[in-house]
């Protein structure tokens, strides 16, 4: 796992109050892990504290797993 | 009008959390003030309140996990924990669980709040002037709002009907319970938890009424002495935090179901000052008429009334204006009363008191016993000839109590309660 996935993973679980185990590459935020549209955006406001990037409102909408999490967080640090 | 009773109690206060723990402790003469420690208080004339005591939840201490999970901790100013947590303490006491939709749509929610989420307003400014918008959170509003507190209590436990908050500053307690009690009388539901939840000891709240010059000031350094009501050496009022819910409900739904009776809601009276944005009127007329309505509205004398909940916040002018509307509606009926102030104890818990002291006229009830005011170790002259229960809780017949409150903005609220017999 890279260090880009691990930390957004830790985000996922303090943020959302969920296991570890649950928070796989292809999770939903809203369908598997619970959250709800406020809790989206507070997800993404933390992705950008802890990676210093700027996440522009269309890309936000488009972050709907783990794994989108974790791309976009990629092509933005590549 | 349909009869409303009183079958559930919560309390999360600077005396502790849970019912029985506060008012032990309130009747065992303890204060709850004490210095505060949680944020710089070395520029502020006031450096003391009564601060919820924070622990594991074991001996009356408050753990806000038992009542609202971590994560959903961060969506909530204190004030909602607060009240949350009173209310699941009330609800659970009623034992009333609703099993079927239209119980849920018959049961509703009015908790209100003096200020809301002044924490939450006063961190996510200076967040906003530091960082900039793209850093506030989006759980910002929804945490500050009064209204949250019913939201949140009827999301938790399903509760359907009439969602609803009072705001009326430090009677805002008074009012909420008044209020829901009606909304029971006019059908518009069957059971009510009704309250005020407040936490605004934090920098902005505490310079704020500083600068009111509302608070005590010449007793941090002996924090439980600084709350005195009625005494001479009285210099101010003492910021307290917490909540306090009661569950409202119609006499034959609470008979129905074999609920347990703590009192009965028989009178509630309102007034406004009509003089002055923080100092009540010279001569006491809100107060007064708010009392005389409740009375009124209950079809009882002041001979009925046992037992008077002052609202005695320990300023100067405020507690001897309340005293004389007292005298001058009781007359010679004040010789067999008591009157204390819990805020002795307590501090002025804002929105919360009303609803904090309701309940502690529900117990002087329950017990026949009346919580003391402490520090009351000279009292004014105008004292004279009143039992304000000094220092020492007292065993005595309590009928009916009356619960007063009084706000900025003027606006008064008086609750009368009586022992309900099972009639």
């Amino acid at each position: 796992m890279s260090d880009i996935a691990e930390r957004v993973k830790k985000i996922v679980v303090e943020h959302l109050g969920v296991e570890e185990g649950k928070v796989t590459d292809t999770a939903s935020f809203i369908d598997d892990l619970g959250a709800d549209s406020l809790d989206t955006v507070e997800l993404v406001m933390a992705f950008e504290e802890e990676f210093g990037i700027e996440i522009p409102d269309d890309a936000a909408e488009k972050i709907l797993t783990v794994k989108d999490a974790i791309d976009f967080i990629s092509s933005k640090q590549g | 009008m349909r009869r409303v009773v009183i079958t559930g109690l919560g309390l999360v206060t600077p005396l502790g959390t849970g019912v029985e723990h506060t008012w032990k402790r309130l009747l065992d003469a303890q204060s709850g003030i004490r210095a505060i420690d949680t944020f710089d208080v070395s520029d502020l004339p006031a450096k003391i309140g009564g601060m919820v005591p924070r622990g594991d939840g074991t001996n009356g201490t408050f753990n806000a996990d038992e009542f609202v999970p971590p994560k959903d901790q961060k969506k909530m100013d204190d004030f909602i924990v607060y009240g949350v947590a009173a209310a699941a303490q009330a609800v659970k006491d009623s034992g009333w669980v609703p099993q079927t939709e239209e119980d849920r749509e018959r049961t509703g929610v009015m908790i209100g709040s003096g200020i809301g989420g002044l924490s939450a307003i006063y961190e996510t400014s200076l967040l906003l002037a530091e960082k900039g918008p793209r850093r506030i959170s989006p759980f910002f509003i929804p945490s500050a709002l009064i209204n949250l507190v019913s939201g949140h209590v009827s999301i938790i436990h399903g509760f359907k009907g009439p969602n609803h908050s009072a705001v009326t500053a430090c009677s805002t307690g008074a009012h909420a319970i008044g209020d829901a009690a009606r909304l029971i009388m006019w059908e518009d539901a069957d059971v009510m938890i009704a309250g005020g939840a407040e936490a605004a000891i934090n920098r902005l709240g505490m310079a704020g009424f500083a600068a009111a010059r509302a608070l005590s000031t010449g007793y941090n350094e002996t924090p439980e002495k600084a709350s005195r009501p009625y005494d001479q050496g009285r210099d101010g009022f003492v910021m307290g935090e917490g909540a306090g819910v009661v569950v409202l409900e119609e006499l034959e739904h609470a008979k129905a179901r074999g609920a347990k009776i703590y009192a009965e809601v028989v009178g509630y009276g309102l007034s406004g000052d009509a003089h002055h944005i923080t100092a009540p009127a010279d001569d006491g007329n809100g107060g007064y008429r708010s009392m005389a309505m409740a009375l009124k509205r209950a079809g009882m004398t002041p001979a009925d009334i046992d037992y008077v909940n002052a609202h005695g916040t320990s300023t100067p002018l405020g507690d001897l204006i309340e005293l004389g509307a007292v005298k001058r509606l009781f007359g010679d009926a004040l010789q067999t009363a008591s009157m204390s102030s819990t805020k002795s104890a307590t501090g002025h818990l804002l929105g919360a008191a009303g609803a904090i002291e309701a309940i502690f006229s529900v117990l002087a009830i329950r017990d026949q016993e009346v919580p003391p005011t402490l520090n009351l170790d000279t009292p004014s002259d105008e004292c004279a000839g009143v039992d304000l229960v000094p220092n020492k809780s007292k065993k005595r017949r309590v009928r009916a109590a009356l619960s007063n409150s009084f706000g900025f903005g003027g606006t008064n609220a008086s609750l009368i309660f009586k022992e309900y017999a099972g009639s």
